[in-house]
């Protein structure tokens, strides 16, 4: 019970002309929720596609719950919850009827498997519509089922694939509301996701992959940190007083004139102390300003400077 | 020993969870295999009405009696794209994913679609035959003989499903459902199923003499009392037991091929 959830070295896999992994190192952490982000064709599904034995990789290692992926699926299979990235959902059954199947598939008696499938109805608020054919259900009452459904066995780890893809914003943070219950209630959640916020709102780790392999590894404000500082956005009361502006704060500054805004990148010093020195020596040369907000870059540029097409890796494959 | 006991025992238990669910689609959503049927009585009217007066019988005969064996072998094998069908849909939807990741034996979900699409298709070749006694087909033969028919005509479609079993994890391009539809048609028809194989140009007939189905309805059709509109050849000498070998040929080479391709999906 104390190995690792999951880890994979140097996995590879290549399917006709495309090396969808490319040497894929992971390690996830037990009771966290582990963020796989990248592009479309990165090779997050393909990722996890191996890791859930649905894929045999064509090299490396991949343990899952303590068990060799390639040479026991089998073991693995009883130790995953898989969660796809289309609602993979009985639309003819019922919605209780559905995790009863998927429970007594996974080898439960019927009696446990109807106790489990109304406990999960009831922890992920669908026993109202329990005995209704999944066909007439919602976006996101369809993507809490199907969840639901890979947590029949309450397994140590659940691979969620786009969890929220197609989804409407409420919808979402529905899904982001079960995944927190879940990782609360001690399962390991590793997801894939194109959406920055989602690795921000749930991760305690971030994976950035591209073209198979991992660009960049932290926590979500590791990320953001080394991306660069924080930035000073100050907006002027006039195109006259940009010019001033750029002049009294040294050669750093940005000048957008079409939003009268002036850029400045905070120092080591930290956002905090580069409000304040900006406030200070505005206020001395007697510049008024409109508005001064103090802005750190967001998951989206770390994301886009990561996976630039001329983004270049230094020898240890870590990010510049 | 008790491994294997264990495992043969959750196999059959995952089996039947897997043949109740697909059961329990025909109860929810019965268009398709009414389709089915509905479609198999409109053959047998155009056949029957439209062109039956028509159709000449070697060896003399009515058509009518000639034609419902035809027709229920139709039935079976045109059952492959039902099978197909659900099969795509299933892989489609990403339930086949998920069914391959749980830990369940490679076996379980192929077979309980076999079951339940066998049991389908009693149905309809239960209302079929029906259907045929009120337009005015008899039976001839004993009532063994024509249990004998019947379950020739099933182990014809159980051959057949696992056919569709199989293209239906394997070709996933689209169209491949359509492609298969068209298809049957030309198979289902160089046959004895509709006219007798003696009344095609040489090549034709032979090609139609060896055809599966040819087999499987011109065996029925001795084991009800039909006329077989065959006077020589192959299917005169040999129709029985070519309607036990075809299928158990095609199953012998099926199966195998279905359950290794649900374990290489991915």
């Amino acid at each position: 019970m104390t190995s690792t959830p999951l880890s994979a070295r140097g996995v590879r896999k290549r399917y006709r002309d495309t090396q969808a992994l490319d040497g894929l190192d992971l390690e996830v952490s037990a009771g966290t929720v582990h963020a796989l982000l990248g592009p479309n064709g990165a090779g997050k599904s393909t990722a996890v596609n191996v890791f859930a034995t649905l894929t045999r990789p064509d090299a490396g290692e991949v343990r899952v719950g303590g068990h060799d992926a390639v040479r026991h699926p089998a073991r693995v299979r009883s130790t995953i919850g898989l969660v796809g990235q289309s609602a993979a959902l009985d639309e003819a059954l019922h919605g209780r009827e559905n995790l009863v199947m998927f429970g007594r598939l996974h080898g439960l008696p019927k009696p446990d498997a109807v106790r489990r499938a109304g406990e999960l109805l009831d922890a992920f608020g669908l026993t109202e519509a329990a005995d209704r054919k999944v066909s007439g259900y919602s976006g996101g009452m369809r993507r809490r089922l199907d969840i639901a459904a890979g947590l029949v066995t309450r397994p140590r780890i659940l691979f969620l694939d786009e969890p929220t893809t197609g989804l409407d914003p409420r919808g979402r943070h529905e899904v982001w509301e079960m995944v927190r219950q879940v990782v609360a209630d001690g399962t390991t959640v590793l997801l894939t996701t194109q959406y920055l916020d989602e690795a921000d709102q749930l991760a305690a780790m971030v994976t950035v992959l591209g073209a198979g392999r991992v660009i960049a590894e932290g926590t979500p404000s590791a990320l953001k940190s080394d991306l660069g500082g924080d930035r000073v956005i100050i907006t002027g009361t006039g195109p006259d007083d940009l010019a001033r502006m750029a002049g009294v704060l040294g050669s750093a500054a940005v000048v957008d004139p079409d939003r009268l805004e002036v850029t400045v990148e905070a120092g080591a010093a930290g956002g905090g102390a580069a409000v304040v020195e900006v406030v200070r020596t505005l206020d001395s040369a007697g510049i008024t300003v409109d508005d001064v907000l103090l802005r750190r870059p967001t998951l989206d540029e770390v994301f886009l400077h990561l996976t630039a097409p001329d983004h270049v890796l230094d020898p240890e494959g870590a990010a510049r | 020993m008790t491994d294997l006991t264990s495992g043969i025992s959750s196999t059959v238990r995952q089996t039947w969870v897997i043949t109740l669910r697909d059961l329990k689609h025909w109860q929810r959503e019965p268009w398709g295999p009414l389709f089915g049927i509905l479609f198999a009585i409109m053959m047998l009217l155009i056949f029957g009405y439209l062109f039956g007066g028509a159709i000449e019988m070697p060896g003399g005969g009515t058509y009518l009696p000639y034609l419902l064996p035809g027709v229920l072998a139709l039935t079976m094998m045109f059952g492959i794209d039902g099978t197909m069908s659900v099969v795509t849909e299933d892989t489609k939807r990403g339930v086949t994913n998920r069914f391959r990741s749980l830990p369940m034996s490679g076996l379980a979900v192929p077979l309980g679609r076999a079951i339940a699409d066998l049991g389908n298709s009693a149905v309809q070749l239960g209302v079929l035959m029906l259907g045929g006694l009120v337009i005015g087909w008899r039976i001839e033969g004993s009532f063994l003989e024509a249990a004998a028919a019947v379950g020739l005509l099933l182990w014809l479609r159980l051959a057949m499903l696992w056919l569709g079993i199989f293209l239906g994890l394997t070709l996933r391009m689209e169209g491949a459902l359509t492609m298969v539809q068209v298809l049957v048609w030309p198979l289902g028809f160089c046959s004895s199923l509709f006219v007798s194989p003696e009344t095609m140009p040489g090549w034709l007939g032979f090609l139609a003499a060896w055809n599966p189905v040819s087999a499987t309805a011109t065996a029925c059709r001795d084991l009800f009392g039909n006329p077989t509109g065959i006077t020589s050849g192959v299917l005169a000498d040999h129709a029985t037991l070519l309607a036990l070998a075809w299928p158990a040929v095609l199953l012998a080479i099926f199966v195998p091929l279905s359950v290794r391709a649900f374990r290489r999906l991915g």
